[in-house]
């Protein structure tokens, strides 16, 4: 499956749910934010997210900032 | 020091300095900086995670967000609709409703694009959002802000980062004076303990700050300096500062000297 997470395009195999993405991509769950194809999902939604061929993902954290 | 507190969406901080968390030398830094400076909102950006490498440190290991009001902000952002994304996806990573609505207009100024910047405090007030939005001096922009929800005027003092101080002492006495339901909170532009007490002593209900700390020669001391200044500006505004006259008055009494 192709997948592109923060502009940059990715390979997984098979059928994937979202917590397992961010489970391999070692980011802890309570720590990030999730949008896809420029929607928000919420965090209590995660386990019901398929996620689908060309699926655009950002995945965000909080950062120092001003 | 008994400064009154300053009041944002129905909470109330002692402090009425917010403080940034970028540009530090470290988190520990970031850390230590924030506790000098007393503030208790700080304020985050939101960027999108680093892929592929080791997991990243984060800086909620070092701000606790249990002991500090996390403020994040849509820094970068230029158009109204990666401004509204960004707090939406802000809320979702912080738990909290807080956002410091940037919409930027130019790279260069940095300075904000008030068109968008109302268009999204309208959308992100409809969506439950306490909106702190990141604008210039002007009286009419700031009204419409206010009439589209925002908790409070965040006018900058000067371009961000860019440590020149008040440049429009003017524009904010108005603001002060024309908004006075909504904290006017100044928002950039501040290069030294001065620069807060000035603001402060006009009657600017709070200040944001980060370069004018991270960038000091010792990031911790001016902390603590801002923390006076602020707070002494404050109390200065509040006790009422005499007026200004061309000419001398004794302090001293005029009869009983000697002769």
């Amino acid at each position: 499956m192709r997948l592109k997470i923060n502009g940059a395009v990715r390979q997984f195999p098979g059928d994937l749910m979202l917590p397992a993405l961010l489970e391999k991509l070692q980011l802890p769950a309570a720590r990030v934010a999730v949008e896809r194809n420029r929607t928000l999902v919420h965090r209590d939604k995660y386990s019901s997210v398929r996620l689908e061929d060309d699926d655009e993902l950002e995945i965000v954290q909080l950062v120092g900032g001003g | 020091m008994n400064v009154s507190p300053l009041k944002i969406a129905g909470r109330e901080y002692r402090s009425r300095l917010i403080v940034g968390t970028g540009k530090y030398a470290s988190f520990e830094q970031t850390q230590q900086a924030i506790e000098r400076s007393g503030a208790e909102m700080v304020t985050v950006a939101v960027r999108r995670v680093k892929l592929g490498g080791p997991p990243e440190e984060s800086l909620l290991t070092y701000i606790d967000p249990k002991k500090y009001v996390l403020l994040p902000n849509t820094a970068g952002c230029y158009t109204a609709d990666d401004a509204v994304r960004t707090a939406r996806l802000a809320r979702e990573a912080g738990l909290s409703s807080l956002i410091k609505l940037e919409v930027i207009g130019d790279e260069k100024t940095l300075f904000p694009d008030t068109h968008a910047l109302l268009e999204a405090t309208r959308t992100l007030v409809k969506e439950g959002f306490t909106v702190l939005p990141y604008t210039n001096e002007d009286l009419v922009v700031a009204k419409r802000l206010r009439d589209a929800g925002a908790a409070a005027i965040m006018p900058l003092g000067a371009p961000i980062g860019s440590g020149l101080g008040i440049q429009n002492r003017n524009a904010l006495r108005i603001l002060i004076e024309q908004i006075p339901d909504l904290p006017i909170i100044v928002d950039a532009g501040v290069g030294t303990a001065s620069d807060a007490a000035m603001a402060m002593e006009l009657g600017a209900d709070g200040i944001l700050m980060n370069t004018g700390i991270a960038g000091a020669r010792d990031p911790l001391k001016m902390a603590e300096a801002m923390k006076h200044a602020v707070a002494s500006g404050r109390l200065a505004y509040e006790a009422g500062r005499i007026p200004r006259k061309l000419y001398a008055t004794a302090s001293s009494p005029l009869d009983g000297t000697i002769e």
